[in-house]
């Protein structure tokens, strides 16, 4: 018991990664390994700004992001997902992080 | 390897984990591995207003390295435990 933390039941499944340097890509996680590093597919990128709302830019293709970039993977809920209004949605970009 | 095992007791708690991006995520300890990585179900963000980026994320795993705290619930530690424990520990 706790120690299934492997992001294994998020495999095929659209994920968001909050990387080091405050970025949010969402996309399909397709692999993994035990350095974090992952394999995603579909990419783009949710770009927030406090002037305008977020911009979605397409990344597309198939990215590995390295693990030692990456913060958070997210299991995004499709359902919440879609009742976003992220075009209404202000927010200034995440920090970096500060180690 | 001992906050690891400390980690593992948690399971099921509620906690706080503030990441060195000053995001701080609540939810329920779902586990911990080695890197003391660790995963949160039906989570929340501290301050959601100003930090709406994961409002449709539930479940979710942290990054071991990018840890700055974990906030535990009052009353889960047994201080004098743990103390011994570090003091085993590093006599070796």
């Amino acid at each position: 018991m706790g120690t299934n933390v492997g992001l294994a039941p998020m495999v095929d499944s659209t994920i968001s990664v909050i990387t080091n340097d405050g970025r949010v890509i969402v996309g399909i996680l397709r692999g993994y390994d035990q350095a974090t590093n992952l394999i995603l597919d579909e990419c783009h990128e949710r770009v927030y700004s406090s002037k305008t709302g977020v911009e979605q830019v397409v990344l597309g293709g198939l990215h590995i992001v390295r693990g030692d970039n990456i913060a958070v993977v997210g299991e995004v809920d499709d359902e919440i997902d879609q009742g976003l209004n992220l075009s209404a949605t202000r927010a200034a970009p995440l920090s970096p992080v500060q180690h | 390897m001992l906050f690891y095992s400390y980690f593992k007791t948690l399971v099921g708690k509620q906690v706080t984990v503030e990441l060195k991006n000053d995001l701080a995520i609540t939810g329920t300890l779902h586990s911990v591995d080695q890197y003391l990585n660790i995963k949160l179900n039906n989570v929340h963000v501290v301050n959601e207003q100003k930090y709406p980026h994961m409002m449709s994320v539930r479940n979710c795993f942290i990054r071991g390295s990018v840890v700055r705290y974990v906030q535990l619930p009052p009353g889960s530690v047994d201080v004098e435990l743990l103390h011994d424990a570090t003091r085993r520990e590093a006599r070796g």
